[in-house]
């Protein structure tokens, strides 16, 4: 029988990336033999096929040869799929009918042995060839876009990102689970390297946001449920009761100074400090109203006091507020959910917890802040001691096998913040006990050449303990770290009065159940991944979700701001493009043998399969659907088959890498 | 019922008998059983290993493979004694680990008519067993004299916690298992971050300067935290801790008298037994004037010092094992 189809196969020499360990030579002269009775009518080999002179060639057989599918072998189709599909299109065949395999990642890069390489990459091109002839023209569908854009976060990454889109004329929904913006930035005190007080720069972008036309701020709320696709998600947020009614309150704060209720303030003060039961997190605060922490409200403990709404002058007080619900639509999401603190508790030898003056760094970002729990004061765990020397310990929970490995970025310019306001602050000695120290970007060495000359120590080497066991008078009473001192080689004991650790930026606790909500996906260490860690930082696997800042990763203030502008501009240029070209590639059910079991409908990551009562069948919506193909593999009807993935193509593409193909089969 | 292999070590049959005795009567009311491995031998204690490697492991291989011969249940392995424990636990944990060791030390039992396969025996510590295989809800319903107002210092010595082989019981800096079991009989617990440092093991006999300065930071940092007793889970600790402290004084110019007894001897009086068969008195720093400071009815809580305004808040402590 005569091949129906006019195949073009093409393999490419990738400079001596495939050309190295496979002899691509003999490679296209077996594709225009072998498989000349399966529709090859030109196979060709060249030394970079992606240039625009491989593009041409492959353009100019389209043309004379009246080519009806083309295969080129080259890297993986994640590098070069979309440039030899335009190169199909361009010359006029359907870029669908075009199927990119690879030799470079699954062959040459994976093999040293040439000759069973070569062979490999015949059986791979053969499956190619096969599945090719199975492709059919397809058309992108396109969806409009939804203008208005969610963000989740409202620390320094988050803010960035609204006002970015805000400011270009968009409507923002800016979701905060906190009762204020500000995120972690609004606790520090000063910034590294130019040590600008970080209230001063960030709280006129709060309040800037805060009064924005364009936005609307969601404080005290949180994403539920998210549904929809691309320029059209919808999305569920909950707003929790706050039992003030902010149409009246006017933020005057009488409400605090009356309540009864000192509640140690985990979150804001780290700790450190106290708020009350009704509480704004911090003077500043945005919106400038308060709410009520009803787990330690004295009224809804014991049904009296009230002392909040007997004060409140403009009556804004409502015991009975219950939480809302909010539907938003939005056609992109951009989630800048940030990080958690290491939980220094877990070092154990280094004290936290039971050794009163050791410190985190995020406590002593507040104690070292004017409008924290000492008004700035650098004082030991009883509030009035000034030290006279404190530790300063990098890497706890960060480079560690034990916890994470990390290293968060952060701490080594922090530490060299800390040691600075120290000093500066009590004339005491500080001790700096590093790994590395890592001060890469811009002026941020010079600023570990200026604490170097103000007289900091720096040991180099892994903290073995903080203890309050003494060895000589001297140590009585005070905390001894000891460490080895890997530049003298020697073991030190170095009594200080106080230590601050240094502790690992972590992924949010619940890092994984936002992942999964938003349909992307962590890596090992629970950072939300981006599509390409050098080319796409800000973009996810799934259209229309981008991250930035540290939810990313551990990073310092300007490349959070980078990224939160970066995911902005993204955004911006989807909001611009009024809709939205989608990949053809989906999967489908055929009504007629569904079942209606539902396998499929929790299986699909993207939530886009659903199910219709009326006709008992399950439905795909093409515009979520991301062409996976786990529902394909899970249907026990085989109901569902996917566009470009069909079982036809797969078991084509099975019987080509067999070399059942072959004019007299052979296994490879 | 549990029943357990029970290695007792050398120490257990001379100077720590009482550790012994007192094990063995407070298994009774624990319903705990223990068969002893018949034939054992010395497990080399600290410095072998470091002498001589493949006899070393030889010695310690040749208990596991008795063990693993007379376990036909597959039951665990108890070692009261810290060196015991740890030896047995690392010939296990290296044999399983390098197939070379693991040839040459079963060249050396088969000499014997023995032979080994690593991982086929699992070690425990007495106090691994206490704490997780009985419970301390168990350990509570046997109690029936609380050791109410006695203030214990619970030792770990360095060897049961560390290395993690397999990942430990317990914290390998902080240990908390001893604290609760303390607390579970009665006995109040003093802060003691000395907790688990080295009691110098037999650095008395090579270097006693080095092992007085061990041995001192152990008792000033006990009776600085004002405890009447050292509760011990090693013969090797007790034994340094009880047997030098009046070296220690002489060196130092202190005069500690504190009273270093196994935990075994605590839970003993704990649970009703009497001073005589717990073996008390025959410890060389006596007992008795410490554990006349226990009441028959819990001390009130010392009233807590009202915080100054200016104090700042610590953070919650971690929660114990």
């Amino acid at each position: 029988m005569m091949p129906q189809e006019r195949i073009g196969v093409y393999i490419c020499h990738c400079g001596s990336n495939i050309a190295g360990t496979v002899d691509v030579e003999e490679l296209s002269s077996w594709a225009g033999e072998a498989l000349r009775h399966r529709g090859v009518v030109v196979a060709r080999d060249y030394k970079f096929m992606c240039s625009s002179l491989g593009q041409d060639l492959i353009a100019k057989d389209i043309k004379e040869d009246k080519l009806t599918r083309v295969v080129v072998a080259a890297c993986s189709p994640h590098l070069h799929e979309a440039t030899f599909r335009k190169a199909c299109a361009d010359a006029g065949l359907n870029p669908y009918l075009c199927e990119l395999v690879s030799i470079r990642e699954q062959v040459s890069w994976v093999h040293t042995d040439k000759v069973a390489a070569t062979a490999k990459a015949k059986a791979v091109i053969s499956g190619g060839v096969e599945r090719v002839i199975h492709h059919e023209p397809l058309e992108p569908m396109s969806v409009p876009i939804n203008p208005a854009t969610l963000v989740v976060g409202g620390g320094i990454a988050g803010i960035q990102a609204a006002m970015e889109i805000a400011d270009s004329g968009f409507h923002v929904y800016l979701v905060e689970r906190e009762p204020s913006i500000g995120g972690h930035m609004a606790q520090f005190d000063k910034t590294f390297p130019t040590l600008d007080c970080a209230a001063c720069i960030l709280t006129p972008k709060m309040v800037s946001i805060g009064s924005h036309p364009h936005v609307t701020l969601l404080t005290y709320s949180e994403v539920e449920q998210v549904d929809g696709y691309v320029g059209n998600f919808s999305v569920r947020v909950r707003k929790k009761a706050s039992y003030v009614n902010h149409d009246v309150c006017t933020g005057c704060s009488i409400c605090e100074e009356k309540c009864p209720k000192k509640v140690v303030d985990s979150v804001f003060e780290a700790g450190l400090g106290y708020r009350k039961a009704i509480y704004r997190p911090f003077p500043q605060a945005v919106p400038k109203y308060p709410v009520i922490d009803a787990e330690n409200c004295i009224y809804f403990d014991t049904g009296k006091c009230k002392a909040c709404e007997i004060h409140c002058e403009a009556g804004a007080i409502d015991f009975e507020q219950e939480d809302q619900i909010i539907e938003l639509n939005v056609g992109n999401i951009i989630l800048a959910t940030g990080y958690d603190l290491f939980d220094a508790r877990r070092e154990t030898q280094y004290g936290y917890g039971r050794l009163a003056n050791v410190f985190t760094s995020l406590e002593f970002e507040r104690l070292t802040n004017a409008a924290g729990p000492t008004n700035g004061e650098i004082v030991l765990r009883d509030g009035e001691t000034k030290p006279k020397a404190v530790g300063i310990i990098h890497c706890v929970g960060s480079r560690d096998r034990k916890f994470n490995n990390y290293c968060s970025v952060i701490c080594c310019m922090q530490s060299l913040k800390f040691a600075h306001l120290v000093k500066e602050r009590t004339g005491a000695e500080v001790y700096n006990f590093y790994i590395d120290m890592r001060t890469a970007y811009k002026e941020y060495d010079e600023f570990y050449q200026r604490v170097l000359s103000e007289g900091v120590h720096f040991i180099r080497g892994r903290v073995a303990e903080v203890t309050d066991v003494s060895n000589t008078p001297e140590e009585e009473e005070r905390l001894v770290i000891q460490t080895e001192d890997t530049r003298m080689g020697k073991q030190r004991r170095i009594p200080v009065d106080m230590v601050i650790l240094s502790a690992a930026l972590e992924p949010r606790h619940d890092s994984d159940e936002i992942a999964h909500m938003f349909g992307i996906s962590c890596s090992v260490n629970g950072w939300f991944i981006e599509k390409h860690p050098k080319l796409d930082p800000v973009a996810t696997m799934t259209e229309g979700i981008f991250i930035a800042g540290c939810a990313q990763g551990p990073k310092d203030i300007p490349s959070t701001v980078t990224q939160g502008a970066a995911a902005a501009a993204r955004v911006l240029g989807r909001i611009q493009q009024k809709e939205l070209a989608l990949e053809p590639i989906r999967a489908e059910v055929t009504e007629a043998l569904c079942s209606g079991c539902r396998i499929c409908n929790n299986l699909c990551p993207y939530h886009a399969i659903t199910f219709d009562e009326a006709k008992e069948v399950s439905v795909i919506n093409a515009a979520l659907c991301q062409g996976c193909g786990t529902c394909v593999a899970a249907c026990p009807s085989n109901a569902i088959s996917g566009t470009q993935f069909s079982n036809e193509q797969v078991m084509a593409q099975l019987e080509g890498l067999l070399m059942l193909n072959m004019a007299e089969p052979v296994l490879a | 019922m549990q029943t357990y292999s029970y290695y007792p070590g050398c120490a257990l049959e001379r100077n720590a008998a009482v550790y012994h005795d007192s094990l063995m009567a407070v298994a009774e009311s624990l319903d705990l059983t223990f068969t002893e491995v018949e034939d054992w031998n010395c497990c080399g204690a600290t410095e072998y290993i470091t002498i001589d490697l493949i006899p070393a492991y030889a010695l310690v291989g040749r208990n596991l493979a008795l063990a693993a011969e007379q376990n036909c249940n597959g039951r665990s392995l108890v070692a009261p004694c810290s060196a015991c424990f740890l030896n047995l636990k690392k010939t296990d944990h290296y044999l399983a680990q390098s197939p070379e060791l693991n040839r040459q030390v079963n060249q050396a039992l088969a000499a014997g008519g023995l032979h080994y396969d690593p991982g086929s025996v699992h070690v425990k510590h007495l106090l691994e067993i206490v704490a997780e295989d009985v419970g301390f809800e168990k350990v509570a319903r046997a109690v029936k004299r609380p050791l109410y107002g006695l203030k214990v210092a619970p030792y770990y010595g360095c060897l049961i916690v560390r290395p993690a082989f397999d990942g430990t019981f317990d914290d390998a800096e902080q240990p908390s298992s001893l604290d609760v079991l303390m607390r579970t009989i009665g006995a109040e617990v003093v802060d003691f971050p000395a907790k688990a440092q080295c009691c110098g093991g037999h650095m008395t006999q090579i270097s006693e300067e080095v092992a007085l300065h061990l041995i001192h930071q152990l008792l000033k940092n006990a009776v600085d935290h004002g405890a009447d007793v050292i509760a011990a889970i090693c013969p090797m600790c007790q034994l340094n801790l009880d047997a030098y402290q009046d070296a220690v004084n002489k060196h130092y110019g202190t005069d500690f008298h504190i009273p270093i007894l196994y935990f075994t001897q605590l839970l003993g009086l704990a649970f009703g037994f009497g001073e005589a068969t717990m073996g008390i008195g025959q410890e060389l720093v006596d007992a008795r004037p410490a554990l006349a400071n226990i009441q028959s009815k819990p001390l009130k809580p010392p009233r807590r010092k009202r915080p100054s305004k200016k104090e700042l808040p610590m953070p919650p402590k971690l929660q114990e094992v």
